[in-house]
């Protein structure tokens, strides 16, 4: 049913639907309204779980690891700080391959303190051993939560659904919430592949030394290569399903023709399609190409698709301090270095720590790369508040 | 695309107004994004909330700077928060204010309307929040959502007697409104 | 309207080392606390904080309320910060100096639990505050260790079902040489203890009751008076531990029902079905009954 929905409420009820039976999160700003949500369906009877108030989002992490092992199908939801400090579970859980769905409610990381949006959090984790998926709006960032638990359930492989703190979490737009019987012929029961039960004695976690170790992350890189198929597929499945396009590894705008493409991802790209239409009508060519799985990273289905391209333009807030763009160095890596040397690949950081990202500032971004590549440069930066000393 | 501002102090209804208009929006076939601009919880910090209402689907994601309609919940924030920046030439600033618009002095071409909305909330609903009296004459002077589509929303979202108060403060702000365009 | 004087100003604007301009609710419980605190330790203090409502309403750059150095890093890791402060001026043999730590519920008794028993546990020389609002009010009032039986928040919303954990208690399990308990309605009391705790060498607890008007769902204008509730029916005990010895328990004359104090607050208006209250209300009665009995209130 279409309803007028805050994002987080979405998240919430389309997590219930896929009938988590534990769920133990932390809350922190702007991922409360999930909690608080889920909190009331099961305090009220709706949602048969066991919620498990915890005292930080460690406590939380390990609750949902301690779960799923035990054959639960487990929740939980953090962002930024939260993130952070359960980091250790968070490879713990990847390495043990437990199917945890997690939703990352992108916020910037401290210090200073910043409660709003950027990416930096979910990037911090990106080489745990995590598929990471990345919500463009509030419909897909409900979607992918039905196919966030299908894909991990499939290959073991534990999966973050990320969505824009606060530009999308407490945006209130239209997300058609489908209903129980639409979800469970979707996302069938869980069936573990392994649980700590007394009928089958095996152990999780063991001590591995160098003889084994190296082997366990050769398989793990190399089945999250291998989940783009999964991840591919159960979009598929699901357009099938429910009857709109959602998910999979990357989706293009306007690519035909354009002289310019932008990569992005998450709900920035709402704006850059806006920008692109105004400037299409302006007689230029400006495309876009956005990135839903970031882990695994798409490489051969983003050099496809620009392969012909000669200016692309990375736009990502989040950045590798003493280095640069995150998203644009995997997107520089996708090309091989042989091959067409006019090609440019600039670099913008925009938006950190919730800094409001215009279509102004993104034309003006498009018009200085159609005359000149940019090895890295920020949008929206107020040089008036950083003195010389300063740097 | 009609893009709206709302401005007001936390404890307000700032949020449900956004959220009250784009669901009536919603009732009315439209396309709507609300949403707010604010940090962390706390009672009667300056807030923004945006709406966006258009007949295709809404894409956009900055915050509102160049808004066609103003809603001002606190007629004292415009001495300290720049609330009138971005408004079109020829918008409309709708403010929380027991003076008429020639009183306030404030210097823009567009259309300055005001109705005291904490008077007819502490009257009718028996706390000084305005937001459905500012809904009630925001949908009367503009048409862009009807007062039907907000009275339902109001409904579902507040069960009880706090929805009944407000829907009926909703309908007296539409009714001065209406009296007024009648007299002019 | 009374004029103020540059001197009166001068002296007014020189006594408070926690400034006004900060931007906490009206009636907040936790910037009344604070300011009291700070004043009665002085300018010789560092504060260090926890993150929360007192961290978002005090520091927001450029205006922080401070007037004496503080820091701010994480939620769960104040104590540890703090003893790390105190190692530095020992390590450096600079001080004397007032180290304060700040934590809400959830920076003292839950996230931040590991660290406060570490810093019991060495023995620094660090007085640890906590402001206690009995949730988690700067995301919106979600459950803590401190919410009370029956109390609703968003992730309790048929009310909380545990107790209160005793961290006064657990302070002095931990054999610190000072604990107390107080709240922001007698400053006198409350000044008193923080320069009392000041004056000891070693860890050092102080637990303030602090009512949270959005939280608890009641007018700013009733802080004051819920705290002498809290006080008068026995659910929040006044009392010192010095070395381990409990002393100066505030005694009540006269003790209210809890009822008076449970009817004021929103959160607990599920307790009263038309008037009448549930079962739970006994049990809360029990809960007060038992800190009279235990503290010979």
């Amino acid at each position: 049913m279409l309803k007028q929905i805050e994002g987080s409420h979405a998240v919430a009820e389309v997590v219930a639907l896929c009938r988590p039976h534990v769920i133990s999160a932390y809350p922190i700003t702007p991922q409360t309204h999930i909690v608080e949500d889920l909190a009331g369906l099961v305090g009220e009877g709706h949602l048969e779980a066991e919620f498990v108030n915890v005292e930080s989002e460690f406590a939380a992490a390990s609750v949902v690891l301690g779960a799923s092992a035990a054959g639960a199908r487990a929740y939980t939801t953090t962002t930024s700080q939260g993130l952070l400090l359960m980091n250790e579970v968070i490879y713990c859980i990847a390495g043990m391959r437990l199917p945890i769905v997690m939703t990352c409610a992108n916020r910037a990381i401290s210090a200073p303190l910043n409660i709003w949006n950027d990416q930096q959090d979910s990037m911090t984790v990106r080489d745990a051993g995590w598929i990471q998926l990345f919500a463009e709006d509030n419909q897909e960032a409900a979607d992918l939560h039905m196919q966030a638990f299908k894909i991990a359930e499939q290959i073991s492989v534990p999966v973050m659904v990320c969505m824009d703190g606060f530009i999308l979490t407490h945006a209130f737009e239209p997300v058609d919430i489908p209903d129980q019987k639409e979800v469970d012929d979707f996302l069938p029961p869980f069936q573990p592949k392994a649980m700590l039960d007394p009928r089958w004695p095996r152990g999780m976690g063991l001590y591995a030394d160098p003889r084994f170790y190296m082997e366990t992350r050769y398989i793990l890189h190399r089945t999250l290569e291998k989940s783009t198929e999964a991840i591919k597929q159960v979009s598929a499945d699901f357009a099938k399903a429910f009857g709109r396009e959602s998910g999979g590894l990357i989706k293009t705008y306007n690519l035909e023709g354009a002289d310019v493409v932008i990569v992005s991802l998450g709900s920035v790209v709402g704006t850059i399609k806006d920008l692109i239409d105004q400037m299409r009508e302006e007689g230029k060519k400006v495309g876009l190409l956005q990135i839903t799985s970031y882990r695994p990273f798409p490489r051969k289905e983003l050099y496809d698709a620009l392969r012909d391209k000669m200016k692309i333009v990375v736009l990502e807030k989040c950045i590798s301090l003493g280095r640069g763009g995150i998203l644009a160095t995997d997107v520089r890596w996708s090309f091989p270095r042989a091959e067409k040397k006019d090609r440019a690949i600039s670099s913008f950081i925009g938006g950190l720590g919730g800094k409001n990202i215009t279509q102004d500032e993104l034309r003006l971004m498009v018009e200085r790369v159609e005359k000149e590549p940019v090895e890295l440069d920020f949008i929206g930066l107020n040089k008036e508040i950083i003195a010389e000393r300063d740097l | 695309m009609i893009e709206i501002r709302i401005h007001g102090r936390g404890g307000q209804g700032n949020v449900a107004a956004a959220e009250l208009l784009a669901i009536a929006a919603f009732k009315d076939g439209k396309f709507a994004q609300a949403f707010p601009s604010f940090g962390a919880e706390r009672v009667g910090a300056p807030v923004m909330a945006f709406v966006r209402i258009d007949d295709k689907k809404i894409r956009l994601r900055e915050e509102v700077r160049f808004p066609d309609y103003l809603i001002v919940q606190d007629q004292y924030l415009l001495d300290t928060v720049p609330v009138l920046d971005g408004l079109k030439p020829n918008g409309m600033v709708l403010i929380n204010a027991d003076k008429r618009p020639e009183e306030l002095g404030l210097k823009t071409t567009a259309t300055v309307e005001t109705i005291p909305g904490t008077e007819i909330a502490i009257e009718i609903i028996g706390r000084p929040i305005p937001n459905a009296i500012m809904i009630g004459a925001f949908c009367s002077l503009t048409g862009l959502v009807s007062l039907e589509a907000v009275q339902q929303a109001i409904m579902e979202k507040f069960p009880g007697s706090v929805g009944k108060n407000n829907v009926a403060a909703l309908e007296r702000a539409h009714e001065i409104i209406q009296k007024r365009k009648e007299h002019a | 309207m009374i004029e103020l004087s540059q001197e009166d100003l001068n002296r007014v604007e020189k006594k408070n080392l926690f400034a006004s301009g900060h931007r906490a609710c009206g009636g907040c419980g936790q910037a009344l606390a604070a300011r009291l605190v700070v004043d009665a330790a002085g300018e010789n203090t560092i504060a260090l904080m926890a993150t929360g409502c007192l961290e978002i309403f005090s520091t927001p750059y450029p205006d922080p309320s401070w007037r004496i150095p503080f820091l701010h890093s994480l939620f769960e890791n104040c104590a540890a910060v703090a003893s790390g402060v105190e190692a530095a001026y020992k390590a450096l043999k600079k001080g004397p100096v007032n180290i304060i730590a700040q934590g809400g519920d959830g920076g003292t008794a839950d996230i931040g639990f590991q660290c406060i028993s570490g810093m019991f546990e060495r023995g620094h020389n660090v007085l640890y505050v906590c402001y206690d609002n009995e949730a988690y009010m700067n995301t919106g009032v979600q459950r803590s260790s401190f919410t009370p039986l029956g109390a609703r928040t968003t992730t309790t919303p048929m009310g909380n079902r545990t107790r209160k954990k005793d961290l006064p208690q657990i302070a002095v399990d931990h054999r610190i040489p000072y604990v107390a308990t107080a709240t922001v309605d007698d400053y006198r009391d409350l000044q008193r203890k923080v320069k009392t705790a000041l004056s000891i060498e070693g860890p050092k607890y102080l637990h303030i009751l602090a009512p949270c008007p959005l939280g608890w769902g009641h007018p700013g204008d009733m802080t004051v008076m819920l705290c002498r509730l809290a006080k008068d029916t026995g659910l929040f005990p006044v009392f010192e531990v010095l070395h381990g010895k409990l002393m100066n328990v505030l005694k009540v004359p006269i003790k209210k029902p809890v009822e008076d104090y449970l009817k004021l607050q929103n959160r607990f208006r599920h307790l009263f079905k038309k008037g009448v209250p549930t079962a739970t209300v006994a049990e809360i009665q029990e809960i007060a009954d038992q800190n009279i009995e235990r503290f010979n209130i």
